[in-house]
């Protein structure tokens, strides 16, 4: 099979072999489970649970945020059964280290499930299959944690070309998605199945990096016992990020699919396998998301993947591992894209793939940052082809439009330009604050617009009032004044009569002849002055009747504004 | 606290530095076997004086000494400025000319990486105009060898006993060729010119075409560390053999061939080790390319109908101020961007 290639990428020392080595070891509940009900991209889901509320494995206990959020939300659950002694706020597994709304759990021992039943999804409509799947809280396990129902939107109505399965796992240190092959590759494979099916996709590549053989070989024998047709395990070249879905999709079908666009779009779509294997639990088996495989890596005595029940405190999955005594610090992710956590305290969620345990001597501080001296290093590292020198000179003098139009939003963060920079500069810290200084620039503007929209409005509803209320006294002048002239020429019929009915058709037919020599009334003149006002108003502005080119030059503006509103959308398209 | 990525690979500015004073090496081994050791003594006044130089400016502007003299690019500057200088040139010539360009073409622009000029060419350019008689003194093979070193250390200090330097030095290939071509009365060709020469070597000056191959190697390994990319040299090759070549075929007889021009004057070093200064050339992979063909074309042009012994130094500096539109104009496609 023919391979593509992506510009650049690095190839860090892998530090996989340890932990890939053991099996998965399956941990049992800890003593408090704190399960953040916002865990996938998207709105928080609500809790449907009070403290001391009873609960059982796998019962919901926060509702996906449709109100807000749409369909871009993901319901999470009980990992295991106890009771609920809090819904408070916790610390998240955030650098940022806020707090967010969790549900506490005591577990009970018992592990009890709820009511397990498949899911038939063959019987049932595309749309209800989503709503079973966010239902059951599946999301990108990755590391993205977009919400997987979002991503089979495609239906069964138009056929999807190539459906890639992502078992790349190019970070260094992360070895979870390799376990899972090696061990569960006839479920991870069910998994794929019900995917291709509910996608209608013609065929199926399933990549996976070369430094992982055992895992290349469990896949392969899967699939060939599977008999499926048209799916095939595809070693690819080890180099990070090969499993960025971008880079993948690029690998495996040569197709690049921009920023902000939708991978169906393109007729390819990428799941992660361990978002295989969570489809196939929650489909098949009827249960939803509530565990994932966590590899704990790095300055600890034995690396080892672990199957942690979601909402596991890091400090509980740690402690299996024997962290040395000079750690000095704990890493969601790996060492090229993960974050470092808070504390030890917070807990594991769908996102953790990697506790990555960390020491002064394993992740030494960088040397001091030199100037950049331009020398194309970082540029011939970046996966998305991008000029990560220019960025970051545009991000340092905060010259943000440049930097947009340099393509800044396409920097998919993955660290090559920083980990290969000869000067030690941290290249994506100035990303990210250039990103999220636009993220808040836009934010401003669009609470601006809207402000300016309500005083216009308003300023328009004033002066409409104004001109009500006018034309309602001058009617009302105009009525009494007609009434009082009808009453003087009925009492002196004889003496006022010809001026009395000039009068009254002067003031009657002031509209019709308004050339006549008497002076006009108030009427006449708060009307003329209403007309002189309401042409003035048209003919003042000139973007009423803007010749062509202004037009094509006013088309133009407003299309850049929506690129670049566009752009700034904080949250990524369905990576896995 | 740091964050992402935590890992790094083991590079750094000093590392690409060293590097690139390490291939420089055997061009200067071969400078020192057909012409003595007064190029190391240059390039020991050079470098001092870089240091010095930079140290005192450092200290001005309020920034810490230790990272940006260690870093290496002051000695890649001096060590350029020594090699594209005479070897014989009075010593507060190359003091001089170190020191501006330290002062004034790196520091006023802001220190590293933010020159927009290559320093080196604008020490050269500026003490080409002001001293052209000086830098017009290149010593021939024949006098050089009958000279030791302490001869040499003589003269560049202008120490007794004196000599003139007249009397050993004679005009490069370049110069010589020029001169005759453009003595109307005398009616030569670049064959006769070439075959009167008394330090005609195989491809172009004797020993200095060893030293241009010298670069030549060093470069090429430079390439092979990834130090550079192939953009800058194989253009700047290219298009210097390209234009010496057309004009050769078109008319031998008044220019000269391409192999001549790419081993004589400074084109080597140009190739490798000036044009691939990284601050002040183009970054993208078809600027480059650009950049380095303008420096090339400007150079043969300099050379064939201007009236400086070499035209590098003036090439390098016009196109470095090119550099923001060429870079600008030839950005490369952005993954599932369309061109």
């Amino acid at each position: 099979m023919r391979l593509f290639n992506f510009n650049g990428g690095v190839k860090p020392e892998p530090h996989k072999k340890n932990a890939a080595g053991l099996p998965i070891a399956v941990l049992p509940a800890p003593s408090f489970l704190v399960i953040p009900l916002h865990q996938s991209i998207g709105g928080t889901p609500r809790p449907l649970v009070n403290a001391g509320d009873f609960v059982l494995k796998g019962q919901r206990i926060g509702a996906g945020d449709f109100s807000t959020a749409g369909e871009m939300s993901s319901a999470v659950h009980a990992s295991t059964s106890g009771q609920v002694v809090a819904v408070e706020e916790r610390c998240m597994p955030h650098p940022s280290g806020l707090s967010a709304l969790c549900v506490i759990i005591k577990p009970d021992g018992r592990d009890q499930w709820i009511a397990r039943q498949p899911f038939d999804y063959r019987h049932h409509s595309p749309s209800d299959t989503r709503a079973y799947l966010r239902d059951a809280g599946i999301v990108g396990l990755g590391g993205a944690v977009f919400p997987t129902h979002l991503k089979i939107s495609s239906g069964k109505h138009s056929a999807l070309d190539t459906l890639i399965i992502n078992g790349a796992e190019c970070e260094p240190f992360i070895t979870c998605d390799d376990r899972l092959m090696r061990e569960r590759a006839d479920a991870v494979l069910r998994g794929i199945g019900i995917l291709r099916e509910l996608l209608n996709a013609k065929q199926v590549l399933i990549g996976i990096e070369d430094n992982k053989p055992e895992a290349l070989a469990a896949m392969t024998a899967a699939v060939q016992s599977s008999n499926q047709n048209g799916m095939a395990v595809v070693a690819v070249p080890t180099r990070y990020p090969a499993g960025g879905a971008k880079q993948l999709i690029r690998v495996l079908t040569g197709i690049e699919v921009p920023h902000g666009k939708r991978a169906t779009d393109y007729g390819v779509q990428c799941f992660n396998v361990g978002t295989a294997y969570a489809v196939y639990e929650a489909v098949a088996l009827g249960q939803p998301l509530i565990s994932r495989i966590v590899t704990v890596a790095g300055n600890v005595a034995a690396p080892r993947n672990y199957e942690v029940l979601i909402g596991t405190p890091m400090k509980d999955v740690m402690a299996h591992s024997q962290p040395l005594d000079d750690t000095d610090r704990l890493i969601m992710g790996g060492p090229m894209m993960g974050v470092t956590m808070p504390g030890n305290e917070v807990p594991v969620v769908k996102a953790t793939n990697c506790i990555l345990v960390g020491s002064p001597k394993l992740f030494p501080p960088p040397p001091p940052e030199m100037p950049c001296i331009r020398c194309g290093e970082c540029a011939k590292a970046c996966p998305a082809n991008l000029q990560p020198f220019e960025l970051y000179w545009f991000s340092r003098a905060k010259i943000f439009g440049k930097a947009q139009e340099y393509h800044l939003f396409d920097c998919i963060e993955c660290g090559c330009c920083a980990y290969v920079c000869p000067s030690n500069i941290p290249l994506v810290d100035y990303y990210r604050f250039a990103k999220s200084e636009i993220w808040a620039h836009e934010r401003e503007k669009e609470s601006a617009d809207e402000a300016r929209e309500r005083y216009e409005f308003r300023q328009l509803r004033e002066a409409r009032e104004q001109q009500e209320k006018a034309a309602r006294l001058a009617a009302k002048t105009a009525a009494s004044r007609a009434a009082a002239l009808a009453h003087v020429a009925e009492s002196h019929p004889a003496t006022n009569a010809n001026q009395s009915a000039a009068e009254v058709s002067e003031s009657a037919s002031a509209a019709t002849a308004p050339d006549q020599a008497a002076a006009p009334t108030p009427a006449e003149l708060i009307a003329a002055a209403l007309a002189r006002a309401r042409v003035q108003a048209t003919e003042a502005k000139n973007t009423t009747a803007p010749t062509a080119a202004q037009q094509a030059e006013i088309d133009a503006i407003e299309a850049r504004r929506a690129e670049i509103r566009a752009q700034a959308q904080p949250h990524l398209p369905p990576d896995d | 606290m740091n964050n992402s990525p935590y890992l790094h690979k083991a590079a750094s500015v000093q590392s690409v530095m060293l590097r690139v004073l390490l291939a420089l090496l055997p061009g200067i081994a071969a400078y020192v076997w057909f012409f003595g050791a007064a190029i190391l003594l240059q390039i020991a006044l050079a470098s001092l004086t870089a240091f010095a130089a930079e140290a005192v400016v450092l200290k001005l502007r309020g920034k810490p000494l230790r990272p940006f003299l260690t870093d290496g690019s002051a000695l890649v500057t001096a060590w350029l400025i020594a090699l594209s200088f005479p070897p014989l040139a009075p010593w507060w010539l190359i003091v001089l000319a170190t020191a501006i360009a330290m002062v004034v073409a790196k520091h006023l622009y802001g220190g590293l990486g933010q020159n927009p000029f290559n320093p080196a060419m604008v020490a050269f350019a500026l003490m080409i105009i002001a001293y052209p008689q000086h830098l017009s003194q290149w010593p021939s093979l024949p006098a050089v060898v009958q000279m030791d070193f302490a001869a040499q250390w003589a003269m560049i200090f202008n120490l007794p006993p004196t000599q003139t330097l007249d009397a050993l030095t004679m005009a490069t290939p370049l110069d010589a060729l020029r001169t005759a071509l453009h003595n109307a009365e005398s009616k030569t060709t670049i064959a006769s010119a070439w075959a009167n020469y008394p330090a005609a070597g195989h491809l172009a000056d004797r020993g200095r075409e060893w030293v241009a191959a010298g670069y030549l190697a060093g470069g090429v390994w430079l390439m092979q560390q990834r130090i550079i990319t192939w953009h800058l040299p194989i253009a700047f090759i290219a298009t210097l053999g390209l234009a010496a070549g057309t004009a050769h075929l078109i008319n031998p007889a008044e220019f000269a061939a391409p192999l001549f021009h790419l081993f004589s004057g400074g084109a080597m070093l140009a190739a490798f080790f000036i044009i691939t200064d990284p601050v002040s050339a183009a970054t993208t992979p078809y600027g480059k390319l650009i950049f380095a063909a303008g420096v090339a074309f400007i150079t043969w042009i300099i050379r064939c109908f201007g009236a400086y012994p070499d035209g590098i130094a003036f090439a390098v500096l016009l196109m470095n101020m090119c550099v923001p539109l060429i870079d600008m104009a030839t950005q490369p496609r952005v993954f599932g961007h369309k061109k």
